[in-house]
């Protein structure tokens, strides 16, 4: 089962991830945007100096700091058992193409809910001027055995 | 391009409907890197006791606000976006799995200019996502 001391545990900084230009694309394509996250010109038009990512892109970042919980033998969180419980998005500014970002997790709550725990984690994003871009917050429903 | 000042709580903003085919779900899992078996394979989807191959819970949040975002007409006024992931999206080896995306203006914030959007996601007259909610920056 998951250990509850884990409240209130920051995990280091990721290494720095480049959002490249087509790999927002190859994103937006899989959500099913339109010309908004796709089109170089349209982008430009509304004033950016490259595509925007979808709203849902971070989660990919989200994912370089849960890693690391995943696979912290002190967590003890059973993969297998895991399911998505809920997500948001909270924006400090929009993430283009270009941006180097970093993030850093902290497990904002562990909670025990018949016989499931609630792991909800926070995962602050930042540029490469170390301001924060986007907060991630995720929370996880590990199924008990 | 919408108007803070021409909005009312209560306009449907935007409404879409979406195939997604066990083609989509390799696509998601290859751009978000979410490889979970559980997206791909009917056995193992089985073997853990669920009712088929599932949609990865952020695809469906992921597209669920794409008619927001075409609404707006840019992802970057998008500035908060949550959902609860309540039912599972079930998609067959064959056809597809129709979503329908409902968006209804729910707040509106004057003196910060955003707009509350609360999305309805529907799949087999289920709604599959929960307090689905985007601020808009106008």
């Amino acid at each position: 089962m998951v250990n509850p001391d884990i409240q209130g545990k920051r995990y280091p900084r990721t290494s720095s991830y480049l959002v490249g230009r087509e790999k927002v694309r190859e994103f937006a394509k899989a959500v099913m945007a339109a010309k908004e996250s796709q089109d170089l010109g349209f982008a430009q038009s509304k004033g950016y100096a490259d595509l925007v990512v979808p709203p849902t892109f971070p989660v990919v970042i989200q994912e370089q700091s849960l890693t690391l919980v995943l696979s912290d033998p002190e967590a003890k969180i059973d993969f297998s058992r895991v399911v998505h419980g809920d997500q948001r998005f909270v924006y400090q500014r929009p993430i283009i193409a270009g941006d180097e970002l970093t993030s850093e997790l902290t497990v904002a709550s562990v909670k025990s809910l018949g016989g499931n725990h609630m792991v909800t984690f926070e995962t602050e994003i930042f540029d490469t001027a170390d301001k924060l871009v986007c907060t991630a917050i995720s929370t996880l429903v590990v199924r008990g055995e | 391009m919408p108007k803070f000042e021409e909005l009312t709580v209560g306009d449907v903003v935007a409404q879409q409907d979406y195939k997604i085919t066990r083609d989509s779900l390799v696509r998601y899992a290859g751009a978000s890197g979410d490889f979970n078996t559980i997206h791909y394979r009917d056995d193992i989807a089985q073997a853990v006791g669920l009712p088929g191959v599932l949609a990865h819970g952020m695809l469906t949040m992921g597209i669920s606000i794409q008619p927001v975002v075409s609404w707006v007409g840019d992802a970057g006024q998008v500035v908060d976006y949550g959902v609860r992931f309540t039912k599972p999206v079930v998609v067959p080896a064959q056809g597809h799995a129709a979503l329908n995306v409902k968006a209804t203006i729910g707040a509106l914030e004057e003196e910060t200019k955003r707009a509350r959007v609360d999305l309805t996601t529907t799949f087999e007259e289920n709604t599959v996502l929960g307090k689905s909610q985007a601020w808009v920056q106008f």
